[in-house]
């Protein structure tokens, strides 16, 4: 549930993920220059897509987030380019609330754009980047959930811990696939990972 | 059918029919009215209220012809997903116990508590999917930008939704091809590797696209900026269904306050 519906996070989360979000989207902004825009934004266009690919995991699936790809690719840009697909989805599935949507914008957005350009620099070691990016952004997530969980309400404590371990497979798929996209790129187009320097 | 259409009516799609209500209205005040309703959920307390707003959310979708089937999934896609949160709250809550599972009672203020946040997540939901989800997405880019988001994020959004499609459409070929290969997904290294090397595929090509279009963008002179030459006003339906909507809300206080 990385995408918290409305009508269960409190008043001062909601304000404090507001704030986070806007922070970053005005980072972000700042970065994407013009001539950046069709980029990011054919990027963000992927990073939707291939959430819509459901990997089977045991009798479960899970969707990738990406986040940690689009924040080794794009840094600080990944930010407004994951805001475009939450609203999206928001509007488009029902994934997620509307009020809410300042809280899920940071707890997705924030740990893509930070592991992500933690994973830049060990990219002369894919498969270690790939697993810093896209392992430690879904596992940075899990925790900002739970912590807006848990900051919600006392009830919550109980299912936020819960919360943590129903994402660990998604750290796994994503640790394990992020390092392959990132071991290709370094081979067949290492000109796209230095968009955001 | 695109993977962005909710299936809801275009115009086009409905030769000789009316279009539905809230596809008459502007843009921006099928957004505002979203934005409206969900600050009104949300701050509503009582069991009462909140099965007056799913009503009222209901009624939207009846008035933006959402079909039927998709919605539904959509809300038990959302049951689902608060599923975990919301079992645990009455054996965390306390009260008295209503029903035991297993010696365990269920909490009253559990049981509760969950009913509120499923009542009120399934309204906003609902609300949301026939106010915007039913628009055409460029037509919601544009009255973003007409709220004041910054004309550089309304360009990525317009951009994005333009190419949402064209690499969905771009998946799918890729997806039947190794259909047509027999590759079925299941729980395996190779399986996961494969749909790796699907988007990896997509992404490639999809870095190749974007330089195309930068340069394409770039001859036209591009600067950052989509220029918005649609002149919406707000018209009599719009301050009509406003003010419904402003009635609607304040009784729905009235009843939350009761």
């Amino acid at each position: 549930m990385a995408h918290i519906p409305d009508g269960i996070v409190s008043v001062p989360v909601l304000v404090a993920g507001a704030v986070v979000s806007l922070g970053g989207l005005g980072m972000g902004l700042r970065r994407l220059t013009p001539e950046r825009v069709p980029k990011v934004a054919v990027l963000a266009a992927l990073f939707f897509v291939a959430s819509l690919v459901h990997f089977p995991v045991g009798l479960t699936s899970v969707h990738l987030l990406l986040g940690g790809l689009a924040g080794v690719i794009l840094g600080w840009a990944a930010f407004p380019a994951i805001a475009v697909g939450l609203i999206l989805q928001a509007v488009l599935f029902g994934f997620g609330g509307l009020i809410v949507l300042g809280v899920n914008i940071a707890n997705i957005a924030l740990p893509a754009v930070l592991m992500g350009l933690l994973g830049r620099r060990f990219l002369a070691r894919p498969t270690l980047a790939g697993i810093i990016a896209g392992g430690g952004a879904v596992a940075a997530t899990a925790l900002m959930v739970a912590v807006c969980l848990a900051l919600s309400g006392r009830e919550f404590l109980v299912g936020a811990k819960l919360l943590v371990f129903t994402y660990v497979p998604l750290m796994a798929v994503e640790a394990v696939f992020t390092a392959a996209v990132l071991g290709l790129l370094v081979k067949v187009k290492p000109e796209a990972l230095e968009m955001s320097s | 059918m695109s993977v962005l259409a909710l299936g809801s009516a275009s115009p086009l799609d409905l030769p000789g029919q009316a279009r539905p209500l809230l596809a008459r209205l502007d843009p921006r005040s099928r957004v505002m009215a979203a934005l409206v309703f969900a600050a009104a959920v949300v701050w509503c307390q009582s069991v009462a209220a909140l099965l007056a707003a799913l009503g009222l959310a209901a009624g939207l979708a009846l008035l933006a012809r959402l079909p039927w089937g998709t919605t539904m999934r959509r809300l038990l896609a959302l049951e689902g997903f608060m599923l975990l949160t919301l079992a645990t709250l009455p054996f965390t809550m306390g009260g008295p116990a209503v029903v035991h599972i297993a010696g365990i009672g269920l909490g009253v203020e559990g049981l509760h508590r969950a009913l509120i946040i499923v009542l009120k997540a399934n309204a906003v939901v609902l609300a949301t999917l026939a106010l915007i989800g039913a628009m055409e997405l460029p037509a919601l880019g544009h009255a973003l930008a007409r709220l004041g988001l910054p004309l550089r994020f309304v360009a990525l959004f317009l951009f994005t939704v333009r190419y949402i499609e064209v690499l969905y459409r771009q998946y799918a070929r890729l997806r039947l091809a190794m259909r047509a290969r027999a590759f079925r997904p299941t729980a395996c290294l190779h399986c996961w590797r494969s749909l790796g090397h699907l988007i990896g595929m997509l992404l490639v090509g999809t870095l190749e696209r974007s330089e195309r279009i930068h340069a394409a963008m770039r001859c036209r002179g591009f600067d950052g900026r989509f220029h918005l030459l649609d002149e919406h006003r707000p018209g009599r339906l719009d301050w009509g269904f406003g003010a419904v909507q402003a009635v609607s809300l304040l009784l729905l206080a009235a009843l939350d306050v009761m």
